[in-house]
């Protein structure tokens, strides 16, 4: 038995070097090379200023923008470290809701947001998408049904007509992949910059 | 459910059938250490690690030293990812500036790591520094990895040999694993994983400001160079809280697809390296279809489940199914089917929160952990798991003709039998046991997110995953105490090893026994009865052990819900 300490030791630390430190950082330096803007993770710059990732969904308050999904994620609360706050797309503390199908909390949340949504659109039913919360708390996508639902409140709000805003969410769903891997989907922030710039033009 | 949905699911399946048996051929090459097309590249860096580590290429070990060796190997990687994790705020790579991660945490994680468990008790990006995840976890996820595989590849040489007293060499076993098969495939999977979207990068955290003006912090980090070891090797332990719901651990529809066929690679080869080593492909193909019939019934049912629903949601009128815990860009199917993959394997990453599944949804993820992971399996672990069962379904045909039961060219005998037996008894003894306790304890039943059975079902999908060594969770349990950390890591410990050592024995004791040739009075093992065999025998002992247990939680929950009942 003496005799496997030697490589015991000698073969955890050179199998470490290799798979710990070799092999994470030459995969560093190969992404940065093939691949810098995925590598980086996705970010979209505005003005020179990064505005957000294409990946990771960010919080939509506004009427005048589209909104994306309900987040569950928190963060430490200011006043009592031990303690938690909501913050909705937290995208340093991932998570979701853990709320099961006989959740009273859960119950009641989906009530209030149904019923909000109803009040907003109540000419389509309310997509589940919008009202339930997604599984890391960033989820950049909606459903198209949930975008093209919220178009009544954005044209309002900005006064553009719906057809132009519908016509702009059909020009942001992706659908699945060769028609077969994942769902259809609008990614949030892509979909409220095209807006943003829709907008501008039309001002100008 | 959709046509699509099943397309998905029907593809998967014929995708990892199709690599069955070439990755097979190719492992069994680096295991009968044989020459490959990386041998030009890669022999040099094997030898010299021989040679500085004093290990003799050609000397084989006895099935004792062998498990000794790998137990010693653990040993040193509890204390690299403890120290690691107790230090972090004095190393580099730390941009984040966390600081020192508390003791039983980092025992818990230490534990969960060297067993293959990743257990997530720590929240990625809020816990650990880059120094931590890259030579704590991600050298790990790779060593345990290599572990697993190597020690099925040990019980495969027991079947195989005959009157030997050796069942190879750890050191070299766990050096060609490492080199030959995760290396070269984790290499090209991470860059295929950047170009889909994942971050590689050892910068800070980025610092965004929303259209709306909010500040947004975006935790970053070398994340695909982990996730592919993380999800070839069926480790699970993610890089963010979220695991590969996070859209920077699992971009797309696509990098989620190949994700779930790197969950089962590696664990469905195996199978046809047993088949090649014990000399008869079709016994590879036997075992990996009683696989194949568990799996299956396992995913209709949780598709099914979640396609459908819940009452709470049908009763506002949403439909499409449950969508509360999951993402858009997978939808129903890929988060369904990648839940039943995950711990049938036992990789433990979730692209979906299994806490908020439906009942029966999240009961398939449970009952499949409980199994013992044996379909596909933990790389490895997996194998070695079903070879327990299969001994054991031998020895119940066995007794129904009177006669000694073999397999393989094995006789099965009572050293075999009762060694099974400890493996497969130790698993419920864990997980029902430290459930029972966690329940009954006021202040640790307090930890649980959700009220009435699913609480319940919580702590037990804890303790099954922790002692499965799978590492998935109904998250909503505060894990991060002390009693969940302390007596998880004693679950997943025992989970590991009691189950290593007695199929380690069997190795050796099948290693040693002659070789008899197949007579007229032989079971055959490749055909259709064999399969229903082994697969009743797992359902009953498994249905035995758990089915009450089931009763309390999800069937309860179940009929709860149809009922409308809220807690």
């Amino acid at each position: 038995m003496l005799r496997e300490i030697r490589p015991a030791i000698v073969l955890l630390v050179g199998l470490t070097l290799i798979t710990g430190l070799a092999y994470p950082l030459a995969m560093t330096g190969l992404a940065d090379a093939f691949f810098p803007k995925q590598a980086a993770g996705s970010l979209i710059e505005k003005d020179g200023k990064v505005i957000g990732s294409a990946l990771i969904g960010q919080e939509f308050k506004d009427d005048k923008y589209f909104h994306g999904r309900p987040s569950a994620t928190t963060a430490p609360d200011p006043a009592d470290a031990s303690k938690t706050v909501p913050a909705p797309d937290n995208a340093a503390n991932s998570g979701g809701s853990n709320l099961g199908p006989t959740s009273k909390a859960l119950a009641d949340r989906l009530k209030e947001d149904v019923d909000k949504l109803k009040a907003e659109n109540p000419s389509q039913p309310v997509p589940a998408d919008l009202v339930t919360t997604s599984a890391s708390g960033l989820d950049p996508d909606i459903s198209p049904e949930g975008a093209l639902f919220q178009v009544p409140r954005v044209a309002k709000a900005r006064g553009m007509s719906e057809d132009t805003l519908r016509q702009l969410v059909a020009d942001n769903t992706s659908g699945r992949l060769i028609g077969i891997f994942g769902e259809p989907r609008v990614n949030v922030l892509a979909l409220n910059l095209a807006l943003d710039a829709a907008g501008q033009s039309r001002v100008h | 459910m959709s046509v699509i949905g099943w397309l998905q699911i029907i593809l998967y399946c014929v995708i990892i059938a199709a690599l069955t048996k070439p990755l097979g051929w190719y492992m069994t090459r680096v295991f009968n250490g044989e020459r490959t097309f990386l041998s030009p590249v890669l022999r040099p860096v094997e030898v010299s690690l021989y040679w500085i580590s004093g290990v003799d290429e050609g000397r084989e070990q006895h099935w004792l030293t062998y498990t000794i060796s790998m137990l010693l190997f653990h040993v040193g990687g509890v204390l690299i990812i403890y120290g690691l994790m107790r230090l972090q705020a004095f190393l580099p790579l730390n941009p984040a500036g966390q600081s020192a991660v508390a003791e039983d945490l980092s025992f818990n994680t230490a534990m969960s790591f060297i067993t293959n468990t990743n257990w997530q008790n720590y929240g990625g990006e809020s816990t650990l520094s880059y120094l931590v995840q890259m030579v704590g976890l991600t050298h790990q996820n790779f060593l345990s990895a290599a572990t697993g595989i190597v020690l099925a590849v040990a019980l495969i040489r027991g079947f195989a040999r005959a009157s030997v007293r050796t069942v190879g060499n750890f050191w070299v076993d766990v050096t060609r694993c490492t080199l030959y098969i995760l290396l070269p495939i984790c290499i090209v999977y991470a860059l295929f994983l950047v170009w889909q979207g994942m971050p590689q990068t050892l910068g800070p955290y980025i610092e965004a400001t929303t259209l709306e003006g909010a500040r947004q912090t975006i935790a970053v980090g070398p994340v695909a160079s982990q996730v592919a070891i993380k999800m070839l090797g069926t480790n699970g332990g993610g890089f963010f809280n979220a695991n590969a719901a996070h859209p920077f651990e699992n971009p797309t529809a696509l990098s989620n697809f190949v994700q779930m066929i790197s969950i089962f690679a590696l664990g469905a080869a195996l199978t046809n390296v047993f088949g090649r080593m014990v000399g008869n492909q079709r016994q590879g193909w036997a075992i990996l279809a009683v696989m194949g019939v568990l799996f299956i019934a396992g995913v209709i049912v949780c598709y099914w489940s979640e396609a459908n629903g819940t009452g709470m949601m049908h009763a506002l009128g949403l439909t499409g199914g449950n969508m509360e815990g999951k993402e858009v860009r997978f939808g129903i199917a890929a988060s369904s089917l990648f839940a039943v993959i995950t711990t049938a394997a036992s990789c433990g990453a979730v692209n979906a929160m299994h806490d908020s599944f439906t009942a029966l949804g999240g009961m398939i993820p449970l009952i499949n952990m409980q199994l013992g992971e044996i379909i596909v399996g933990g790389v490895g672990a997996g194998l070695y798991g079903m070879l327990l069962f299969v001994v054991l379904a031998i020895f119940v045909a066995g007794l129904m003709v009177g006669r000694t039961p073999e397999y393989v060219g094995k006789k099965i005998e009572a050293r075999e039998v009762k060694m099974a037996m400890l493996a497969i008894l130790v698993l419920p003894l864990m997980y029902l046991g430290w459930t029972a306790v966690a329940v009954v304890l006021p202040s640790t039943a307090s930890a649980m997110n959700n009220a009435g059975p699913h609480g319940f079902t919580e702590v037990l999908y804890a303790y099954t995953s922790q002692t499965g060594n799978n590492g998935s969770a109904f998250a909503g349990l505060s894990g991060n105490t002390v009693f969940y950390n302390l007596t998880g890591a004693v679950a997943m410990f025992v989970g590991r090893f009691f189950m290593i050592i007695p199929a380690m024995a069997i190795a050796g004791s099948l290693a040693a026994k002659k070789s008899i040739p197949p007579s007229a009075g032989t079971f055959p093992t490749t055909g259709g009865l064999f399969v229903g065999l082994v697969v009743g025998v797992i359902l009953i002992i498994g249905g035995l052990t758990f089915f009450p247990a089931l009763a309390l939680g999800p069937i309860v929950e179940h009929l709860a819900m149809n009922a409308g009942t809220t807690f």
